[in-house]
């Protein structure tokens, strides 16, 4: 159990790239953390840092206070859980998870009852004596999981164990890492590319680009305030839907129609020089259908919209609605094309998502009237992605 | 139903037509082999009478006998030489970056497809010179040359095939760098090792041409080559059924090796390891 | 779709004379060094010496039985090889036993390799009995097809119209030199080529037939463009390995009828003649014919070397 700690810490490679640069963070202990970003953003980097796989080119690591840059990885005991589950094929399940004890020259009997509780714990028991070849990828995930928990670490590493698993197996799995992780008590780090992977199994998240922390918190604090308009864009699924806008005194003129400048809004734009031009994000849960709205709150005084449906996805409970907005809608940003590469299809630029209640009686190729509250607008500075209304 | 049973049918037609086309020219040297020397000559397939004779004949034969002892000795020798060093650049070649790398990988393509016969003229001069003529270090040395690249590029292979990350797990979990590569990397490779041992061993089996060049009696000939003198002996005998038994018993071990060497390739150790 | 182990964690290729090396990088580029020292060692030992030296012998008068008239004549061993009947001759029918041999291998390589990888039935014994020719000895095979020629004692000759004798005539001689070589290596070009096929996703071949292509639109369309490195690597590599017949040669018929291949030649001028300046000569010739031909594939054809043909397959 520990705090790890990381000062500065940043990877330069010979050939001039930098993949992690002055990264500055401290895990606390217990704490479940997670390093999320789109691939090449450095969070790979980092764990592999942390587990001593790569040199640190600057900056410190500590793990429980004691400095760690220049120790190898079996002198770190930290355990690490692979993409690939990495098992080794030559030898048995029970073989595998008792390697690290092995390794360190624990006693027959204790190893083997140490397995026993490790394999109980994560229900491979019956496969024991079984070779990785012959389990199916979940549960070669368990036995992974189960190398990585037997011999009690300072911390686990965990590089997305969950990529290689089907839809459904790797919700389930989801749940039984964050158990195990609060049954355990064992500081955690996790890297993963998968936002909802990031925000249902962190106590905090760390969202990373081009080797630069640009959010840390809460997933919640992530999700509402993001700070920039690459954070917004990253978190959130359906991701949140950006429209250009130019600033005009009736207010913001957008394809939805003019958006009248709350005070708010007039403080984040005057305490960032009055930009004539922002972009606006609106996630798609701000979005009701405006009948059932007006329904069941006739006093209220939220904006409206009409809109095409280009295509209605009804889950049960809930409905995505597709308003088409022609090209009007498309914005370019380097920031967004970023936050969206293997997450959301382009698409999601010259068009509008709204979450709907399942009551809706939205339709595809017919045309409704959407509501969407002015409060739950961010403002982007387009150039830099600055979130303007959290800068007040 | 009825179709798949043609196509069944239809393969089975195809696979005989392939292994007699393979087979018949090995089993008419068996046959040849066989034969007594008064039916050599009788241009049948099958002998008529089967007889040990041309084997009894052979093992009688001292240089035969010491040709089989040198081919032996001098293809061990070789292949575990070449192996260790071959494994050793092997393995830096498949996980190591260094300058030159592309160099050995270069100079190693280079010699596999290098023409022997314009090594035997300098060689034979050169080991004349140094005292390796006629010699096991005389063939020792271009033998291991010629299964070096051999065993770099196919072990480079079998190594670049073990996932890297068993041996970062590995380290994970409290390995030494040593006790990565002989818990984790050796036993997956050893299946790898032994297939390109078998590899090497037949091309050293092999040779002929510098068997035959570098050599000049029976201290180091090899059994190819010592095959080659049977032919115009002093006796009026026909050679071939010598010969053939000759050819026969220098065959078998390949043989034995290509059914090992067919197990080898089939135990795919490494699937499972990662998700494909 | 993971990556492939090795590159992942590693940065870019060779970055020699950078200044900025870390110890760990320095470490491994020493490890690198030494492991493959011994190898190259003696690679370069034993080949590379030889070949300077060659090139010296083939520049000097140099016959074993008149050490005396040793001496240093220039090019003059070139023109003699160069200006003389026998080693044209030796050339052509080099050139043609590797061009023929090797073309003929190719298709039925291809058929076998295709038997091997679809066949329904009997999978791993045809795998196992093609093993059989590329195992054999050469030398040990070469003697059973001169007998299966030879008149009265073979099975094949006794099929021959009146006792023909085919190895004592020029192109029988060579037919037989060639069917010997085909055979021998044939199941090697299978094995490449297997390999090759191998590379060629099945679900590309469905969609292609989905898309209405008959096996062998499939296999001309799809297979074959797909193959095209397997099947270059593997045209270059036999190619220079028939350049360099000897052992069937010698057996079949020690070139008799002007059926002598160079390497044969030029071991009849180093081991029969003891002419080490014109055997040398012969052999700077023939590396310069390799490297002509391997030139011609890697730069005119594209062929890539098997560390990046391997590289694809993983």
């Amino acid at each position: 159990m520990a705090e790890i700690v990381l000062d500065g810490v940043t990877k330069r490679y010979p050939d001039g790239t930098t993949a992690v640069s002055e990264l500055d963070l401290k895990i606390a202990d217990k704490e479940f953390i997670i390093l999320v970003g789109p691939s090449g953003c450095g969070k790979s980097t980092t764990l592999n840092m942390i587990a001593g796989l790569e040199d640190i080119s600057a900056g410190e690591l500590t793990i429980g206070g004691a400095r760690m840059n220049e120790k190898a990885p079996r002198d770190r005991d930290i355990a690490m859980v692979f993409q690939s589950y990495a098992l080794y094929p030559h030898m048995t399940v029970a073989e595998n998870i008792a390697f690290p004890l092995r390794l360190a020259k624990v006693g027959k009997a204790e190893s083997k009852r140490k397995v026993q509780e490790a394999a109980h714990l994560l229900d491979i028991e019956q496969f024991l004596d079984r070779r990785p070849a012959h389990l199916s990828g979940g549960q070669r995930q368990r036995v992974a999981m189960g190398r990585a928990i037997v011999r009690d670490p300072k911390a686990f590493l965990m590089d997305e164990p969950l990529s290689n698993l089907d839809a459904k197996l790797r919700v389930q799995m989801r749940t039984m890492i964050s158990r195990l992780q609060k049954h355990l008590g064992t500081t955690t780090v996790y890297v993963t590319h998968d936002q909802t992977e990031a925000m249902t199994l962190g106590d905090r998240i760390v969202l990373m680009r081009k080797g630069v922390v640009q959010q840390m918190g809460p997933p919640e604090e992530l999700y509402e305030h993001p700070h920039n308009l690459f954070v917004a864009g990253f978190i959130g699924s359906p991701s949140m839907n950006f429209l250009n806008a130019d600033v005009t005194s009736d207010g913001l003129q957008t394809v939805l129609g003019p958006i009248p400048v709350s005070d708010r809004m007039r403080r984040a734009l005057e305490a960032n020089n009055a930009p004539a031009q922002v972009i606006v994000g609106i996630r798609p849960e701000a979005f009701g259908d405006a009948r059932l709205v007006r329904e069941r709150r006739p006093e209220g005084h939220d904006l409206t919209f009409t809109g095409h449906v280009d295509v209605l996805e009804s889950l049960g409970a809930e409905k995505f609605a597709y308003i088409d907005l022609g090209s009007s809608g498309a914005i370019e940003s380097e920031h967004l094309a970023e936050a969206f590469q293997g997450n959301v299809t382009d698409q999601s630029r010259s068009q509008l998502i709204a979450r709907l209640d399942p009551m809706s009686r939205a339709r595809r190729g017919e045309n409704i009237e959407l509501d969407y509250d002015p409060d739950a607008i961010d403002l982007f500075e387009p150039e830099t992605g600055v979130n303007l209304s959290e800068r007040v | 139903m009825s179709r798949h049973r043609d196509r069944t049918a239809g393969w089975a037609v195809v696979d005989l037509v392939v292994v007699v086309c393979a087979l018949i020219p090995v089993v008419w040297i068996a046959a040849l082999s066989f034969k007594a020397p008064s039916t050599i000559s009788d241009g049948r397939f099958w002998p008529t009478t089967w007889t040990w004779s041309n084997y009894a004949g052979i093992f009688k034969n001292d240089d035969f006998v010491r040709g089989l002892i040198n081919s032996i000795g001098i293809g061990v020798i070789s292949t575990l030489i070449a192996i260790v060093i071959g494994t050793m650049a092997a393995y830096a070649v498949a996980r190591l970056e260094f300058p030159g790398k592309s160099l050995v990988l270069g100079i190693s393509l280079l010699i596999a497809m290098f023409p022997q016969i314009s090594l035997v003229t300098p060689l034979f001069q050169i080991e004349r010179g140094l005292g390796l003529f006629n010699t096991w270090p005389g063939l020792i040395l271009p033998y291991i040359t010629f299964a070096l690249p051999l065993t770099i590029y196919t072990l480079s292979t079998f190594f670049r095939e073990i996932p890297w990350d068993l041996e970062k797990a590995a380290k994970m979990d409290g390995a030494t760098p040593f006790q990565a590569f002989r818990l984790v990397i050796a036993p997956l490779a050893a299946p790898g090792v032994v297939t390109t041992a078998i590899l090497a061993f037949i091309l050293c089996w092999n040779d002929f041409l510098f068997s035959i060049s570098l050599t000049s009696s029976s201290a180091a000939r090899t059994a190819p080559a010592t095959i080659s003198f049977f032919s115009g002996s002093s006796q009026f005998e026909d050679p071939a059924g010598s010969i053939a038994a000759a050819a026969i018993v220098i065959t078998i071990p390949i043989v034995l090796f290509v059914l090992l060497f067919q197990r080898r390739i089939v135990s795919g150790l490494t699937s499972g390891a990662v998700k494909g | 779709m993971n990556g492939p182990g090795g590159g992942a964690t590693v940065s870019g290729g060779d970055d020699a004379g950078r200044r900025a090396v870390s110890q760990g990088r320095r470490s491994e580029r020493h490890l690198g060094w030494w492991l493959c020292a011994p190898a190259a060692l003696v690679m370069v030992l034993v080949t590379g010496w030889p070949i300077v030296y060659s090139v010296l012998l083939s520049l000097q008068r140099y016959d074993l039985r008149f050490p005396d008239r040793k001496g240093w004549i220039g090019v003059e061993n070139y023109t003699t090889v160069l200006t003389s009947a026998f080693w044209w001759n030796a050339f052509a029918v080099t050139a043609v036993v590797t061009v023929v041999s090797v073309a003929i291998e190719l298709v039925l390589g291809m058929v076998i390799a295709l038997v091997m990888y679809r066949t329904l039935v009997g999978r791993g014994l045809i795998r196992t009995v093609v093993l059989i020719p590329y195992g054999i000895v050469t030398v040990a095979a070469a003697y059973g097809w001169k007998y299966a020629w030879t008149p009265d004692t073979g099975w094949l000759a006794g099929l021959l119209p009146g006792g023909q004798a085919p190895l004592t005539e020029h192109w029988p001689a060579i037919g037989i030199v060639i069917l010997a070589e085909v055979w021998k290596t044939t199941p090697f070009m299978a094995l490449l080529l297997m390999a090759g096929l191998a590379l060629v996703p099945e679900d590309t071949l469905k969609a292609a037939s989905m898309d209405g292509a008959g096996a062998w639109q499939r296999f001309r369309l799809i297979t074959l463009p797909l193959m095209r490195p397997a099947i270059l690597a593997a045209l270059l590599f036999r190619t220079l390995d028939a350049f360099r017949i000897f052992d069937n040669i010698f057996v079949l018929t020690n070139g008799a009828q002007n059926t002598a291949a160079v390497s044969v030649i030029a071991y009849h001028n180093l081991i029969g003649g003891l002419n080490l300046g014109i055997g040398s000569t012969m052999s700077v010739l023939i590396v310069v014919t390799v490297a002509v031909i391997a030139f011609v594939f890697v730069k005119v054809l594209g062929t890539s070397a098997p560390a990046q043909a391997t590289g694809g397959k993983r």
